[in-house]
């Protein structure tokens, strides 16, 4: 069953290359059928038990060496939610049908990539698939010609530097798992583990610059300098689909699938978690408080939330992961939801700069309270879902007596509580000015995901205790 | 060994042409140089499925790819040409000196390594580790050249439609 998460996407992409032209306008509605049965088989417990008959051919075709676990099923769960809202918000801000088709492809070609992390058990698949999800990025921050005639060298701009320390965090990855081969013998995630529990100063040199590569990819401090370039210069739905999974999916949760894998709970690297966590959220924030644009502040926002994830990874190990996990899947679905509003903003105003804007909130409600409840779930209040993952990660480091660094998470979660009030603000409160007499609330089209998502974190934050079984059964 | 050796001054005299020349089509060619070079050092090391490799993909088809963006690509005015050309000279003309530094001063160093290394597992042959263990990474492969042949649809598109 494993093996149909990467070749149903792969075979979709052959199917939709060799319909007729005219045929092609289904392109986005076959990339969200995908998408919707990825999210519905995240459901399906114990994933990798069902492989067997009735697939048993496949695995005889592929020998490919897969196994999905509850960590595997939240990013598949993730992916399949926040690809179907990217392609909705695609429906309809991309107004060329070309742009439409070759955006419905290269999200089927980085779910591929996506699903082959979430399962791959080894570091150089692992490697591989990563690369898969920020080819297929880079080429749809640079594929759209919608918005601004001159934007085009600010996106070429944005997606440049993503590929550039795309590529350096490559250069990381393979030299680590080079330095791997040589002390371990083999890079599976159990020989790595094995090669971590005995002494040998280049395993952990390897490890290091595995490491440091998927903080580059992540987009933590000190390698976020690409993140609002990037997010800022795509199109309102790469935007969406980017911020919402891709980086976490290559450089975060390949860094929580590392640590769940290959590291035991006497984990030396853990200090390097924790400073660079600390860092992440403190920079992240302050920098998103001090940005007028829209999309860059929530550029810098992810970064800072990025950042929670690393540092719940650095305290107790058990009640990390799970932390880890719920924010995650928070992050993916709030964050979405936020740049999905940022591009009805955009497709109402003509702007994203908030200093222009200000009292649209009584034009457009509905996004008005949806940001509102994406915002709050985020800062962490309860009893939005982002106040229980906030809470877990908070305890997952007093368990582990990292009483400073939990101190820094609750008060940077204070800092994002003020950008965001300054945000919900600057944006949607205020008497309406003149200029925006005539803005109307966002087409439905794009109100319903937004809610949809918003329903999700109402819900999550309710039903806490029964949401957190079904989504990572009971623990990681 | 001496030629070996004229062969590793050339192939990184090669490497900074391509990267210091100003002329895409020069550095693309100086790309393909730099690869044919690289391959023959494998050649002669032995590594011969692995120069096969270098020479197929780095020195023909990146280059094919690269020549043919390049002709996609529109000529600078005279102007900034020549301004550009000053202003890299500006910024960049110790980095041939410090490479040279570097590489001498590294010639120096003999610094034992005293590593229990072991040998990786599998048989060693490249064809059957390719095409019996690492099916996974060979499918991740085909998924790359895939999203690179859209990456040259979307952008070649744009190209024709920007001329239009």
């Amino acid at each position: 069953m494993s093996h149909l998460l990467l070749l149903v996407p792969f075979l979709a992409v052959v199917v939709l290359n060799l319909l007729p032209k005219r045929a092609r306008g289904a392109a986005l509605w076959v990339s969200f059928g995908v998408l919707g049965l990825e999210a519905a088989a995240a459901f399906v417990e114990r994933f990798s038990s069902i492989d067997s008959s009735a697939f048993a051919w496949l695995e005889s075709v592929f020998g490919f060496r897969l196994a999905a676990d509850h960590l595997s099923g939240l990013a598949m769960l993730c992916a399949g939610i926040v690809g179907m809202v990217a392609l909705l918000v695609a429906r309809r801000t991309l107004k060329d049908a070309g742009e439409k088709f070759f955006f419905a492809n290269l999200v089927l070609v980085a779910l591929v990539g996506i699903n082959g992390i979430a399962m791959v058990r080894d570091l150089f698949s692992l490697y591989v698939f990563v690369e898969v999800t920020a080819i297929a990025t880079f080429i749809l921050i640079t594929a759209s010609r919608s918005g601004a005639a001159n934007r085009d060298n600010q996106v070429f701009e944005g997606a440049w530097k993503y590929i550039i320390l795309s590529v350096i965090a490559s250069v990381l990855m393979l030299t680590s798992i080079g330095f791997f081969l040589l002390s371990a013998g083999d890079i599976t995630f159990d020989a790595v583990k094995g090669a971590l529990g005995a002494p040998g100063s280049l395993t952990w040199v390897a490890m290091a610059l595995f490491l440091c590569g998927l903080f580059v990819k992540g987009g933590l401090v000190p390698f976020h300098g690409w993140v609002a370039d990037a997010y800022t210069a795509a199109p309102a739905p790469v935007s969406v689909f980017m911020a919402g999974i891709v980086t976490k999916a290559s450089g975060i949760f390949a860094l929580l699938r590392i640590v769940s894998s290959t590291m035991g709970s006497a984990l030396p690297g853990r200090e390097i978690l924790l400073v660079v966590g600390a860092l992440t959220i403190v920079v992240g924030a302050f920098l998103a408080l001090g940005q007028s644009n829209m999309k860059r502040m929530l550029a810098y926002s992810s970064v800072s939330q990025m950042g929670y994830i690393v540092l719940a990874l650095g305290g107790d190990l058990s009640l990390g992961i799970l932390a880890a996990g719920l924010h995650f899947f928070n992050h993916a679905i709030s964050k979405s939801q936020l740049f999905a509003n940022a591009a009805a903003i955009e497709e109402q105003l003509g702007t994203l700069n908030m200093d222009e804007m200000g009292g649209i909130g009584a034009r457009m409600p509905v996004t008005a309270g949806t940001t509102a409840v994406a915002t709050l779930s985020i800062a962490g209040l309860p009893p939005l879902a982002g106040f229980w993952s906030k809470l877990l990660i908070v305890l997952a480091l007093w368990n582990a007596k990292e009483y400073g660094f939990a101190a820094v998470a609750i008060l940077a979660s204070l800092v994002t509580l003020a950008y965001f009030l300054s945000l919900q603000r600057r944006v949607f409160f205020g008497k309406t000015h003149p200029k925006w007499a005539h803005v109307k609330e966002a087409a439905p089209g794009l109100l319903v995901p937004v809610v949809a998502l918003a329903l999700i974190t109402i819900a999550l934050g309710v039903g806490f205790p029964f949401a957190l079984r079904v989504l990572l059964g009971g623990g990681a | 060994m001496i030629w070996m050796t004229l062969l590793l001054v050339v192939l990184v005299l090669a490497a900074l042409w391509a990267s210091m020349t100003t002329a895409l089509l020069r550095a693309a060619l100086g790309l393909a140089l730099t690869s044919a070079l690289l391959a023959v050092v494998m050649f002669s090391m032995g590594a011969t499925l692995a120069a096969v490799m270098e020479l197929s993909v780095c020195a023909g088809l990146i280059s094919v790819v690269l020549v043919s963006v390049t002709s996609l690509t529109q000529r600078q005015p005279l102007k900034e040409i020549l301004a550009n050309r000053r202003s890299r000279l500006r910024r960049y003309w110790p980095l041939p000196l410090v490479l040279i530094a570097v590489g001498v001063a590294l010639s120096f160093v003999h610094a034992p390594v005293e590593i229990a290394l072991r040998v990786p597992t599998g048989d060693g042959d490249v064809r059957t580790v390719l095409w019996s263990l690492r099916q996974l990474d060979l499918f991740g492969q085909i998924l790359i050249l895939l999203a690179g042949v859209f990456g040259v649809l979307v952008l070649f598109r744009k190209e024709a439609k920007h001329d239009d």
